[in-house]
């Protein structure tokens, strides 16, 4: 295990926090030390998490502080090797085809200007330059689950007109689930693993003063008491940490407008609320629950 | 140099425990743990914490029992829930069917007398006779492949009316063409069978229909490819082997001499979490169908049932609870463990006779269909 104690110049997890939050991210202990362990040790991290708690924000801040340009694979039912991979570029092999033929040259068509190149390739020949985010992992099928699984621990993959390519040095990987079913054993063993909660009330209030503009505090607060009364309600959607934010935005927007507070909270529901049935299942009380937030 | 043994041991103390409570820890993360403290340097316990659970990756619904572990192992403090627990009752065993049964001394003693063994614990042996619904199980069985629940593969396979064009192949016709498009070829992703994994309850509430359940799992282990099916009682019994015979009666008499718990109480809780952990049987639900046939009268807590059958709902593909007690129109599920569990089923159906069980079964197509 090549194991590095410095990483463009972070050497703790404190550090590594300090370096988020200057790019505009606030993590917490845990999110921090498994960050800092996974680059460490050089193994993939692995964040789960309920939707909208910023799994994929974590690892676009991460790579921010990197330095690294992010190669984003979303994975979905079905995906597969040319998608993930790599794949010959068919028309362009044929033109260089016809076109050597007519003045009788031969030509290589495996070269690399006919290879398209897809975020796991790209990865692997330049690791040093790129991150790789294999976002929300659970809705790809299993066969793609062990051939990750496969990528990930030799990071070396191979083209049968080129051969086995493989990084000269362990790329860094993120890896995301909603959690919308168990990922295999063997891949979360393979990583560092880190459970995204929702936000402490005073760290979303935080995050709400640092991404939205303008917002005043009473608002902020006002916002995350409103939003942490609704996670706790049974709904088909929990409000995540955008929507609280784009609602704190919303309302300041509406009572700027000369909207009166409360009434600017309800009528900006929609933001925060995307689900008919959940509209309705907390239409009744919004009143209440308004009311309780803002004292 | 003796010191830092001692403390690398106290930390593998750690995982040892860890494994012990049913936490599945594999050597490569205790490796990577303690290069994670190595790395953090002395420091606080924090750290050291949540250098554990980064790198030993708990599920998050057991945070807290992890946490409580670990206070019990580094802090010293006592773990009242845990221990009680453990003492309580024998935990369940997965039982295996290969060549040697479940129970060596039940295994002996069914050899030395024959078939007939009974021991104080009620576990019995049990014979079975090729019965009724031989009708109903042959016209399943033809049915059946055709409409086996199918999932898409990750490969393709080229075919004549497809999703979408096979490129790799058109181009390589071409080029023995002199560049010529000849055909338009076209490919489709390989179908699967998903796997049918079948639990069946053998506790003495379902007693008069062991039989016919077991009659049909053979049925089934025989018309599809790809079939997994253990008894539950008060212990878990994998017989999956004895079923792919190819005569009935030799199936069921080889399969019942596995099965070591006929018609004696029921701890389908205790026996799901037994089998989640065997990470090898838990891994056979993954994108499968689950197939539980059973009253769902749960003598122990309710709530591990549940919980269980929550875990399943988030690995397998479909789950598919089939009870006698559905034969009534009216049924509504009463029994506590039965209820708590009722979110997380996708289908809790009638299983009242051979006859609705093996529909049930020839319907899930209908699903994957769509």
């Amino acid at each position: 295990m090549a194991v590095r104690q410095t990483i463009v110049g972070i050497s703790s997890p404190r550090e590594l926090e300090e370096a988020l939050r200057a790019a505009y991210y606030l993590a917490d202990d845990e999110l921090s030390t498994a960050a800092y362990l996974a680059l460490a040790l050089g193994k993939p991290l692995l964040l789960e998490g309920a939707p909208g708690v910023g799994k994929t924000e974590a690892a676009k801040a991460i790579a921010g502080v990197l330095g690294r340009s992010l190669l984003r694979l979303q994975c979905y039912e079905g995906v597969d090797a040319a998608a993930a991979l790599y794949e010959w570029n068919f028309p362009r092999q044929m033109l260089a085809l016809r076109q050597a033929g007519a003045y009788g040259d031969t030509i290589d068509i495996y070269r690399d200007e006919f290879l398209i190149e897809r975020p796991m390739l790209a990865c692997l020949r330049r690791p040093h330059e790129t991150m790789l985010l294999i976002d929300e992992i659970d809705r790809s099928d299993h066969e793609f689950e062990a051939f990750l699984l496969e990528f990930l621990s030799d990071f070396q993959i191979s083209i049968p007109e080129r051969g086995a390519i493989k990084a000269y040095e362990r790329p860094v990987v993120i890896l995301t689930s909603n959690r919308t079913r168990e990922l295999h054993e063997a891949l979360r063993r393979r990583c560092v693993y880190h459970w995204i909660e929702y936000p402490s009330a005073e760290r979303e209030m935080r995050i709400i003063m640092m991404r939205a503009s303008g917002v005043s505090e009473r608002a902020a607060r006002a916002v995350v008491a409103a939003v942490g009364r609704l996670r706790r309600e049974p709904l088909a959607k929990l409000p995540g940490i955008a929507e609280a934010v784009e609602w704190a935005e919303a309302a300041t927007l509406l009572n700027e407008q000369g909207e009166r507070w409360p009434e600017a909270f309800r009528r900006s529901l929609g933001v925060v609320l995307k689900d008919e049935d959940d509209l309705v299942h907390i239409a009744p009380r919004i009143e209440a629950i308004l009311a309780e937030a803002q004292a | 140099m003796t010191e830092t043994t001692a403390t690398i041991a106290h930390f593998l103390g750690f995982t040892a425990l860890l494994r012990r409570s049913g936490f599945a820890v594999a050597p490569e993360q205790s490796m990577a743990w303690l290069t994670a403290i190595e790395l953090l340097g002395p420091g606080e316990i924090g750290d050291i914490r949540r250098a554990a659970r980064a790198t030993l990756a708990p599920p998050p619904e057991r945070f807290g029992d992890f946490d409580a572990l670990f206070d019990a192992h580094f802090l010293g403090s006592i773990v009242p829930g845990l221990e009680g627990e453990q003492s309580d009752e024998e935990p369940l065993r997965a039982a295996e069917d290969g060549a040697i049964g479940p129970e060596p001394e039940f295994g002996d003693e069914t050899h030395d007398s024959g078939a007939e063994a009974a021991s104080a614990e009620r576990l019995l042996a049990r014979r079975f006779s090729a019965g009724e619904d031989t009708q109903t199980l042959r016209r399943f069985a033809r049915a059946l492949p055709s409409r086996v629940p199918r999932r898409r593969g990750y490969r393709w396979r080229s075919a004549r009316t497809g999703t979408g064009a096979d490129a790799r192949r058109m181009f390589r016709d071409a080029m023995r063409h002199a560049g010529e498009f000849v055909k338009l070829r076209r490919r489709r992703r390989r179908l699967r069978q998903r796997r049918i994994v079948v639990l069946i309850d053998v506790s003495g509430s379902m007693k008069e229909r062991t039989q016919a359940h077991l009659a049909f799992a053979h049925a089934l282990a025989r018309a599809a490819d790809a079939v997994e099916v253990f008894t539950m009682g008060t212990r878990l019994t994998r017989i999956t082997r004895p079923l792919r015979l190819k005569s009935r009666e030799q199936a069921l008499a080889t399969a019942s001499l596995l099965v070591a718990d006929w018609d004696g109480g029921t701890r389908i809780g205790d026996a799901l979490n037994a089998f989640l952990a065997v990470p090898r049987f838990a891994a056979l639900v993954h994108g499968a169908v689950l197939l539980v046939l059973s009253d769902g009268l749960e003598r122990g807590d309710p709530t591990a049932m549940a919980d269980a059958v929550a875990r399943f709902s988030r690995i397998a593909w479909r789950i598919v609870w089939l009870t006698p007690l559905a034969a009534d129109p009216g049924f509504e599920p009463r029994t506590a463990g039965l209820v708590a569990a009722r979110p997380y089923l996708d289908e809790l159906g009638d299983g009242g006779s051979i006859e609705k069980i093996c529909a049930h079964v020839l319907d899930l197509a209908e699903v994957s269909a769509a």
